[in-house]
């Protein structure tokens, strides 16, 4: 998958690696602004409180 | 046999650029473990720094519009006696703000809004929750709070570096109310004594003023609660100024806001 997609890139070596460099950053970036805080309301939070059953 | 060794060399390379259901199954096994990685980091690190920064503000925020037209100068290190303190008549609506808990043991600028009652996504989302039915600030009796010890803005992330003798400040519109961190406990999630108005006596009538921290434990587990009690010590009404170990961080709010 990685490997096709590196052969797939246009341009010497160090232009693949700036692509990609590139591609992880908006893969992060999108990920730390919408995907990770939609998926943390999935997930319920710990309990610190102290209650009867 | 040159012909041969460029065939089989020829066949290798294909073989090595062949993309597989195995292979691509395996890179998206490690992308998606990666993910998750990053998201526990986001969760438990970046996003606690974040969130716990909003909560700051809002509590700062908060003081300043209660502090308005007051005195900014530090009480007196010795003062009159201030008397009884005042004591909120009854508590706001569910998840409303109508304090600030300040503990100098987690940093000289803590401060984290508390919210009335102890709903996950609600007041436990935006800070501290005053569990219902426990007293309030400065009263005799309990005032029980809770907090997320990691995760969801941490409040309590530092509860375990408390240290006897600690002051711990809830800032109410009235003013400010000095506690001192005595002990912690530790108690089963069904704990529910350490809320009482005398922790684990229930039945007994209160005479001091208590308050009572709790959050999960061990840190990132929920197996058990951490509790922690602290007993009232003073308190400086608005009008007095804050408390000489708050005031800088006072002035240096009012000056930034």
């Amino acid at each position: 998958m990685y490997g096709a997609l590196w052969r797939v890139l246009p341009g010497p070596w160090w232009v693949r690696a700036l692509i990609l460099a590139a591609a992880a950053a908006v893969v992060l970036t999108a990920c730390v602004l919408w995907v990770f805080p939609w998926v943390n309301d999935f997930i319920t939070p710990q309990d610190v409180t102290v209650e009867g059953q | 046999m040159v012909l041969v060794d460029g065939r089989v060399a020829r066949r290798r390379a294909e073989r090595r650029s062949r993309v597989t259901f195995v292979g691509v199954l395996g890179e998206v096994f490690i992308t998606a473990g990666v993910l998750v990685l990053l998201f526990l980091g986001w969760q438990v690190w970046l996003n606690d720094i974040v969130v716990g920064g909003q909560q700051k503000n809002q509590a700062i925020e908060q003081s300043q519009t209660w502090s308005k037209g007051e005195a900014s100068a530090p009480a007196p290190a010795v003062r009159p006696d201030p008397g009884p303190p005042i004591v909120m008549a009854s508590a706001p609506a569910d998840d409303v703000q109508f304090a600030n808990l300040i503990i100098p043991r987690f940093g000289s600028d803590y401060t984290r809004p508390i919210l009335e009652g102890v709903a996950v996504h609600g007041a436990l989302a935006d800070g501290i929750g005053h569990y219902p039915g426990t007293q309030m600030p400065g009263d005799v009796g309990n005032v029980a709070l809770a907090g997320h010890r990691t995760g969801w803005g941490a409040p309590l992330g530092d509860i375990g570096n408390l240290m006897v003798g600690d002051s711990i400040y809830l800032e109410t519109e009235d003013g400010w109310y000095k506690y001192i961190f005595r002990t912690f406990a530790y108690v089963m999630p069904t704990g529910v004594d350490v809320l009482a108005a005398v922790p684990q006596n229930p039945e007994a009538a209160p005479t001091d003023r208590i308050l009572t921290l709790t959050s999960c434990n061990p840190k990132t587990t929920a197996a058990e609660r951490i509790i922690a009690y602290s007993i009232f010590d003073t308190w400086y009404p608005r009008a007095g100024g804050p408390p000489p170990e708050l005031a800088p961080e006072v002035a240096a709010a009012a000056a930034a806001g």
